[in-house]
């Protein structure tokens, strides 16, 4: 049994995070946004992917990170989680890490208010990259409670 | 073996099967000389056995198997077809739609204990097309203190107790020198408690013995779940004369019945039973085995039957969170084929657009254009008529619940339906069920007179319920229409002012039939008397309600003496509207066009504020004015200039009206709806979404959220 698994990797403000493969759909370019009213903070809007209507959040906005404006990095990582499909707008997204599982240590929660969006930290080839916990960042309990 | 791949195809077969019993039994009934009806059930109950023997589900199995035996001497004319042979038998279609509906939400049988009705069955068996002699039958006089029980286990000396799961107590207990009694307690005719009577025979029981079981269970005699007479078996070192006598001392008592176990009767129900049930399991195993092999192959998995749920009970609810199988359609091939075709079209054209566009051949290129139009709409139809599935599945439920309805009220009703084959989307069929059977329910309740008050109306002792179905145009429509007492609308304003669901200053101005729409306002229920079916105080505003979530309308219409008619009116489909598309600064909205009255134009000066509300008066009412903008936080990058005239477009729900004031229209649409899906709550406002002819998606405005 190999303990690699692979992380699609992201930027968002300079920073490297990395998700899962097996939540990640596709990853498309910018599209246009609808916003839509009495919605969270951090949910852009809709987009139209193929005929579907699917959410989109924004990454910045949920990192509390000031917004700039998209550029032609941005994008839009399509993630399926259980049942939900939702776009997460990152800064830029080109890479995918294969990372040993002996590599990855817990993160430490220093950063008050951060809402524990990290769970791990994985090291590649001298980089490193912060493991999101995709439940926590869709905000899927707080959707669940309801 | 896994068997979980072939659940589905077991479960969309036995409901095909089982909804086809039903149709027979209804037929049988009327008509129990039809050897082929006959013939058709044992067929049927042989397919289900076949299947769920091989998928190991030993209740569905038995139960068919008992079914089987019956028929079998029913068929040969040994047993002649009555009234309690079709009971019984529908009570086995009750049985196995239980399990199957069992086996869909959770994987697992029913729990529901098949026995008593194997138990019955065999009896008919024996007895030659009745129940045992001792076994009450519902319909009897309550004269006799045996037939007030409805459980029908009962053994030899008219005891309903069953020994045994207890045998080893009763066997302890005699090896002890106690005696094990049987006592039945019958209560006095004019007893009001009957639950505390009980209790306090309980009690006298309990200072000289012990109570090992009861009948009916003792949580349902707490809660009266009992007629008149309850049995206990209870060990006691006292005598069978003196316990007898220590319970007849109770007041409202009529009579106490004491017998002792007999040590013979304990052996027998005890071990006996067990051993012939395992001979048949192994028998029936065997035969399962061959049958499978003859049984006709099972349908393509592509083509599955659309499946309903459940939703009666609160765990049924539960087990629907964890349904096992999904929402299906079943389709005709041929539509298929056709949808195939076009999509073969598609790829044609497409090679012909390249084509046209490579040579630079404009007359070419619009042709092609043209054609592509055509087949996209002809593509759009096949598709939509993969979704269609005829009203027959919701209709056939309704003829057995108006048999049962009508027996169980004493009249004679006859349910004549037409149009089943009538299509409708299949996200509609699933909803209508419930709103038919609340109209169905209450022409049989409130709408049929008793046969006598019939009679003397001088019209047919048997009314008549019809449910029709018919495509009109763009929607479809379903009547409900009885021969009833019709609605008197005198009866409904008395009611509508004593509950305060309509003011006097209103009524002077109502018409009769505006006063019979008061039936729909919510709060209202005309029940004189408060029966099982209906007068529970959800009334005809739940009905109106769920019509109307679904984009269509109900109507009443009635004739005091003569009869009423419900006519509900549906769309085709739920997933295209036609809309108006508006503008509000950048972004565009759709706003269904079925909601909307008019669009107008309205000088900002004839506003006023009323107690904080923008109104306006139009054609002498006071409409209230929303600011569509505002309510869906509309950004505008600059302060937009105050026009003098403002766009507004009124819409309506129900009797509620509003203006809704919009920057600019842009027309009308046929729009295919979008759900937002479950991420995105809290945006109660918005219907859906739609995605526009540039690809950008538009959402879509509830205006009864609004409202």
């Amino acid at each position: 049994m190999s303990n690699i698994q692979e992380y699609v990797v992201f930027k968002v403000n300079e920073e490297s995070y990395g998700i899962d493969i097996k939540y990640v759909e596709n990853i498309e370019k910018m599209l246009p946004i609808t916003r839509v009213p009495y919605t969270e903070a951090h949910v852009q809007g809709v987009v139209n992917l193929r005929g579907n209507v699917i959410p989109v959040i924004d990454l910045r906005k949920r990192f509390s990170i000031p917004r700039e404006d998209f550029t032609d990095e941005s994008r839009i990582i399509i993630v399926n989680y259980k049942e939900y499909t939702v776009g997460m707008i990152a800064d830029s997204s080109s890479e995918v890490f294969q990372i040993d599982r002996d590599n990855v240590d817990p993160a430490p929660s220093i950063k008050a208010g951060s809402d524990d969006f990290v769970r791990e930290i994985g090291k590649h080839e001298g980089r490193v990259v912060m493991l999101i916990d995709l439940k926590k960042v869709l905000g899927i309990e707080s959707i669940e409670a309801e | 073996m896994d068997m979980s791949q072939y659940l589905e195809i077991f479960i969309d077969e036995s409901k095909e099967h089982l909804q086809h019993m039903n149709t027979i039994l209804l037929d049988l009934e009327n008509n129990t000389e039809d050897l082929n009806l006959l013939n058709e059930i044992f067929r049927i109950a042989h397919t289900i056995k076949g299947m769920a023997g091989t998928m190991g589900f030993t209740q569905v199995a038995n139960v068919t198997h008992e079914m089987e035996n019956v028929l079998h001497k029913v068929r040969n004319g040994e047993i002649p077809v009555t009234t309690v042979i079709v009971d019984v038998l529908f009570e086995c279609f009750d049985m196995l739609e239980d399990h199957i509906n069992s086996l869909e939400s959770t994987g697992q049988e029913s729990s529901t204990d098949a026995s008593p009705l194997v138990k019955k069955l065999q009896d008919i068996l024996i007895n030659k097309g009745s129940l045992s002699p001792t076994t009450p039958v519902e319909e009897k006089e309550e004269s006799e203190p045996e037939e007030t029980h409805i459980e029908t286990t009962t053994s030899a000396d008219g005891f309903s107790l069953d020994l045994s799961d207890i045998g080893d107590v009763l066997k302890e207990a005699m090896s002890q020198a106690l005696h094990p009694l049987k006592i039945r307690v019958t209560l006095d005719e004019n007893c009001m408690l009957k639950a505390a009577r009980s209790f306090i025979v309980f009690n006298t029981l309990e200072q000289s013995g012990e109570i090992v079981k009861s009948h009916p269970a003792a949580e349902d005699i707490e809660d009266e779940k009992f007629e008149r007479s309850f049995e206990v078996l209870y060990i006691t070192n006292a005598g069978a004369d003196i316990i007898q006598h220590e319970i007849a001392n109770i007041s409202e008592i009529s009579d106490v019945y004491v017998e002792e176990v007999e040590s013979e009767e304990i052996v027998t129900t005890s071990v006996a039973p067990v051993v012939e049930e395992e001979i048949v399991e192994v028998k029936e195993v065997e035969e399962v085995i061959t049958e499978t092999v003859v049984t006709p192959a099972a349908p393509t998995p592509a083509a599955k039957k659309p499946v309903k749920r459940g939703k009666e009970t609160e765990d049924k609810k539960q087990a629907k969170d964890k349904a096992k199988t999904s929402k299906t359609v079943r389709v005709d091939i041929d539509r298929l084929d056709n949808l195939m075709n076009l999509v073969s079209e598609l790829i044609i054209i497409k090679t012909r657009l390249e084509v046209a566009e490579g040579t630079g051949n404009r007359s070419n290129m619009d042709d092609a254009v043209e054609y592509l139009e055509r087949i996209t709409t002809s593509l759009h139809d096949a598709v939509m008529k993969v979704r269609m599935v005829p009203v027959e599945r919701t209709f056939n439920r309704f003829p057995r619940m108006v048999r049962d309805l009508s027996k169980d009220l004493g009249k004679n009703i006859q349910l004549i339906m037409s149009g089943e084959e009538t299509e409708v989307d299949r996200t509609v069929i699933d909803e209508i069920g419930d709103p038919l059977i609340h109209l169905i329910r209450n022409s049989i309740d409130h709408g049929i007179e008793n046969p006598e008050d019939r009679a003397s109306r001088g019209k047919k002792e048997k009314g008549t319920v019809a449910l029709r179905a018919y495509p009109d145009g763009n929607t479809v429509v379903i009547e409900v229409e009885d021969d009833g007492g019709g609605i008197d609308p005198e009866k409904i304003l008395g009611i509508a002012q004593d509950k305060g669901v309509v003011s006097d200053r209103e009524v002077e101005t109502m018409s009769d039939k505006d006063i019979i729409n008061l039936l729909f306002r919510p709060g209202f229920s005309t029940a004189e008397k408060i029966t099982d079916l209906s007068g529970r105080g959800v009334g005809l505003d739940v009905v109106k309600s769920k019509i109307e979530s679904l984009n269509g309308t109900v109507e009443v219409d009635s004739e005091l003496t003569k009869g009423s008619k419900f006519t509900i009116r549906l769309p085709l489909t739920l997933a295209i509207i036609q809309a108006l598309m508006v503008n509000l600064a950048e972004e565009k909205y759709a706003l269904p066009l079925n909601n909307i009255k008019e669009i107008t134009t309205i000088e900002k000066a004839s506003i006023s504020m009323v107690q904080n509300q923008e109104v306006v008066l139009y054609r002498n009412k006071t409409l209230p004015i929303i600011r569509l903008s505002d309510v869906l936080e509309v950004p505008y990058n600059e302060e937009p200039e105050e026009k003098n005239e403002m766009i507004v477009v009124i819409v309506r729900k129900g009797e509620l009206e509003a203006g809704l004031v919009v920057d600019s229209l842009i027309g009308q649409q046929e729009i295919v709806i979008k759900s937002l899906g479950r991420y995105l709550t809290g945006a109660k406002t918005i219907a859906g979404a739609t995605i526009l002819g540039n690809g950008s998606v538009a959402l879509i405005v509830d205006p009864n959220q609004l409202l």
